[in-house]
């Protein structure tokens, strides 16, 4: 195939490897910034050893897609993204991104991370809408799923409590129609 | 005030799930397309007893496991009946959110109250038990009552999932609503406040 499933203009996926993985995700979840803008439970440390035995025993499952970002430039593992299915009948589902290695932070890894999934959901999973969720006190992301083609839905009010004040939880969506509009205009 | 009862209303109460006992109403409900065409997103599939049984038993043992999730039956004070099912889940402890939900299984026990009340005792559970700080429930935009009946209780719509949902061959968009303790708090102060009937 000319345009191969899984490789983007920056990054390309692949199945998540336990050994490099479990490294990367252990030094990552020490990362306060990097935790709380990727998750809404409480931060904790996590054992690399432990994560290891936890990534080998995962067996591939229907309702759930999850990749390791990696750079096309020289293979270097940046984040993982992932698609959570819960009802396969309604074709809707949910992503999740995050970059763990700053480096790559808002240089467009994401956005283009974000392109290939949104590909794999539409061609490969025939999904009818992507939706995901973000803090509001993270506008970089807000910014890159914009650009991958998101619309706000809405948001829940004061759903997460951080550094002593409440932040909304913000939802977004894009509808298989409107990705197929942005993918024809390039 | 200590001693305000928690689980027991005028015509219903709160009870814990019993297996054995609620399968077979349980099973019962599903075979009844419309109620879970109304109460959820998954595909339409009847159970016998026995599955139902099962499914209850693993329902509850997850529940107490993962301790983010209070799963309730409501039955009627006149003669002990199962209702229906409500509950908590997803429960955030450290921010304080967490979703409702909450059913009436057969068509004749719906209109008479017992979910109104239901609601009433899971809302003052929620934010004078466990605290909570807000409260997210979510209903399709085809099941009108539900709406309603959760705008009376103070919920606003905060999110429209568009076409998340495909039912009898349409897409329907999906809400999610919210009530913040504060609303919750001001409403059972004030009589006058929206959501009244419910407080």
């Amino acid at each position: 195939m000319k345009q191969p499933l899984f490789t983007g203009t920056l990054v390309h996926l692949a199945a998540p490897d336990p050994e490099r993985g479990a490294e990367a995700i252990a030094r990552w979840s020490l990362d306060s910034e990097y935790h709380r803008l990727q998750d809404n439970n409480p931060a904790r440390p996590l054992l690399s050893k432990r994560l290891r035995e936890e990534m080998a025993q995962e067996e591939p499952r229907d309702q759930a897609f999850v990749f390791a970002i990696h750079t096309l430039s020289d293979d270097s593992l940046i984040g993982f993204v992932d698609i959570d299915i819960t009802q396969w009948i309604h074709g809707d589902a949910f992503v999740g991104i995050a970059i763990g290695e700053r480096d790559y932070w808002d240089k467009g890894y994401g956005t283009d991370a974000m392109r290939v999934m949104l590909r794999y959901a539409f061609t490969e999973l025939n999904l009818h809408r992507v939706s995901l969720s973000v803090f509001e006190y993270n506008p970089r992301a807000l910014r890159s799923y914009k650009k991958a083609g998101f619309v706000v839905e809405g948001r829940l009010r004061q759903w997460i409590n951080r550094e002593g004040r409440y932040w909304d939880l913000i939802f977004m969506g894009i509808l298989r129609e409107e990705w197929l509009a942005q993918t024809r205009n390039g | 005030m200590i001693d305000t009862p928690l689980f027991e209303g005028l015509l219903i109460r709160l009870g814990p799930i019993d297996p054995e006992r609620d399968a077979e109403v349980f099973a019962r409900w599903t075979h009844d397309v419309e109620y879970l065409h109304l109460s959820g997103d998954a595909p339409v599939r009847p159970l016998s007893v026995a599955q139902a049984h099962k499914k209850l038993d693993q329902m509850t043992k997850d529940a107490e496991k993962s301790h983010r999730e209070l799963h309730f039956a409501i039955r009627k004070n006149e003669d002990d009946r199962l209702v229906g099912l409500t509950q908590l889940q997803r429960i955030q402890w450290s921010g304080g959110a967490a979703q409702i939900s909450l059913g009436i299984g057969a068509p004749e026990d719906r209109g008479q109250g017992f979910g109104s009340e239901a609601l009433r005792l899971m809302l003052r559970y929620a934010f004078s038990e466990l605290n909570l700080h807000r409260l997210e429930a979510i209903a399709c935009e085809y099941n009108t009552r539900a709406i309603r009946f959760l705008e009376r209780a103070g919920f606003s719509v905060e999110v429209r999932r568009r076409q998340a949902l495909h039912r009898g061959s349409k897409r329907w968009d999906l809400l999610h609503m919210g009530l913040l303790r504060e609303e919750w708090v001001s409403a059972v102060r004030n009589p006058n406040a929206r959501g009244f009937q419910l407080l």
